[in-house]
């Protein structure tokens, strides 16, 4: 489904080249759920972006169903079949909620037709289809509304990137509800989720840990994911934190 | 009426026949239809050219619709039209022009609208401008209104000029009692090398009135807008303003928002925003399978709803 070879990503930083991604070589089979997961600034968004095409790699090569994709546009690779949730949605004024569902399903769907992409998501229909997706809108709302979006669009790869992400507990619950379904749905169809949270790795077929920039390991879940809670993210930067606090006491 | 005339009063009163309830279509300076109700009455003024429309007090659920089109290249014209609002009544009042200049001479329309708006009467107005044809001739519109309204009254105004006018200098007059209420909602786009300018001056002279004035705009190609929104507070009320604008191409805006406060318990707001589309509401759309050019026509079309 997904190739990405050798793939590598660098920015230009205060004059300083950083590499962000560096010489990944990963593959999304088909009819799998696979999780992304790291610590953070690891290069996972980054990933995310460089498959949707928001971003160019400075090195490799991405192929999609056998294609060579890498210089294709954002507008190509969503045509081709890749779909793609922000991590922080975006504010639209005036554009409401049913006109971004009807772009995402590339047709015209009816109100019932939309009203079905926004309960999977746990939004009660009728008093979203025509709020516009503005900042009146809650962080967890427009969370919800992306991934509908992303839902519509019945993409052949879908990529959500930290899909829990400011969503609070209730719709945390039916987010994975959300991914349970999906998975089980899944026809010719690939999902990639990066993700801290242990219940969607819990659904994951595959994980894959980047960390620096690179694949740290990957495999099946009853591989990987034993290992994970040694080296869980947000410990390591707790400790940080606790550390850094530590010295600057330590300096009073 | 002829074919281009029927397309311009579509655009600008979505009208496909005669409207119901009272009108008066003008064409091309002449009357070219009028109808007074029991409860609306239309008359032409004697010294200027222009209407009288009297709405009877308690008149509801009526509307009055008064568009004007104009197809002959370097017509001039300046059009006085009043509105008596009788107390307590309830109506939708529905103006605009369309102009469609295929000649080398410039076609102008400058309407002057009065309202009087009667204590606890309550009013919407509709007004669309629209411009049309290839001419050399510029299309001119330079609409003056002016509100006087009395206690408890209401008056939203949705203004609207999408496309089409090479020059308009708008002015909105409105003066308020205790108790009125003024929500105005404007939008405009300009392209080309058309300019704009739109001011206007509210004075909250009672007890309890209140004013919203917002407009939202886009400037694409080489076009001009000026934005000056002042409001003034004489009593306790509130005002608010805001100018929310999207720049393309070589586009320009001026934003003037104004406040005065002569009185303490004046609480007077303004916004304003002037920038170009965010690329990430572009990239959103383009992972969605627009192009850039669809993604920017749905962002602006959202943008002007």
């Amino acid at each position: 489904m997904l190739e990405l070879r050798n793939v590598s990503f660098q920015v230009d930083e205060e004059g300083k080249e950083k590499e962000i991604v560096r010489d990944i070589s990963l593959t999304v089979p088909e009819r799998k759920l696979i999780v992304v997961t790291g610590p953070n600034g690891g290069g996972k968004s980054t990933l995310a972006r460089l498959i949707s095409g928001i971003e160019k790699p400075t090195g490799g090569r991405i192929f999609f169903g056998g294609e060579d994709i890498t210089e294709k546009s954002v507008t190509e690779r969503s045509r081709m079949g890749i779909a793609y949730a922000f991590q922080q949605p975006v504010r639209f004024k005036g554009i409401r909620v049913l006109d971004l569902v009807r772009i995402a399903a590339g047709k015209t769907v009816s109100v019932g037709e939309a009203c079905e992409y926004l309960a999977a998501v746990g939004l009660c229909a009728r008093d979203y289809v025509n709020r516009e997706v503005n900042a009146s809108l809650s962080g967890g709302e427009l969370k919800r509304i992306e991934i509908a979006t992303v839902l519509a669009r019945h993409a052949k790869l879908s990529v959500f990137d930290e899909p829990e992400a400011g969503i609070d507990l209730w719709s945390f619950r039916n987010l994975i509800d959300v991914f349970r379904n999906m998975r089980e749905a899944i026809a010719d169809s690939s999902i990639l989720v990066i993700s801290h949270q242990e219940r969607i790795l819990n659904i994951a077929d595959e994980i894959i840990v980047i960390r620096d920039g690179r694949v740290d390991r990957q495999g099946s879940r009853e591989e990987i994911y034993p290992s994970l809670e040694a080296d869980s993210a947000e410990p390591e930067a707790c400790e940080r934190l606790i550390q850094a606090m530590g010295e600057k006491e330590g300096d009073a | 009426m002829d074919e281009i005339q029927r397309r311009l009063l579509l655009e600008v009163a979505d009208l496909h026949e005669v409207p119901e309830g009272a009108y008066n279509i003008r064409a091309n300076s002449q009357s070219a239809g009028r109808r007074s109700t029991a409860n609306i009455e239309i008359t032409s003024k004697t010294e200027v050219s222009g209407l009288e429309i009297r709405i009877r007090p308690g008149t509801r659920n009526e509307s009055v619709h008064i568009p004007v089109v104009m197809t002959e290249s370097g017509l001039k014209e300046v059009v006085y039209n009043d509105f008596y609002v009788g107390e307590g009544a309830d109506v939708v009042i529905v103006a605009g022009c369309g102009i469609d200049n295929c000649g080398n001479q410039d076609s102008q329309h400058d309407g002057i609208h009065r309202f009087f708006v009667g204590p606890g009467a309550k009013i919407r107005y509709v007004e669309k401008h629209y411009g049309s044809g290839d001419g050399k001739g510029k299309r001119i519109l330079n609409p003056v209104t002016e509100v006087y309204m009395e206690r408890n009254s209401t008056m939203e105004m949705e203004m609207v000029q999408i496309k089409g006018v090479d020059d308009t200098i708008r002015t909105t007059k409105a003066v308020l009692d205790a108790g009125a209420k003024l929500v105005v909602r404007e939008r405009l786009m300009t392209h080309g090398v058309q300019q704009a300018v739109s001011t206007y001056n509210v004075e909250l002279n009672g007890e309890g009135s209140s004013a919203d004035v917002v407009s939202r705009s886009v400037a694409r190609d080489q076009s001009f807008q000026k934005f000056d929104a002042k409001v003034i507070g004489r009593a306790p009320c509130s005002g608010h303003t805001e100018c929310d604008s999207i720049i393309m191409d070589q586009g320009r805006i001026l934003a003037v928002p104004g406040l005065e406060a002569d009185h303490v318990d004046a609480s007077l707001f303004h916004e304003a925003a002037i920038g170009k589309i965010a690329g990430e509401q572009l990239m959103k759309l383009m992972t969605l399978g627009l192009t850039e050019a669809e993604a920017e026509e749905q962002i602006i079309n959202g943008f002007l709803r």
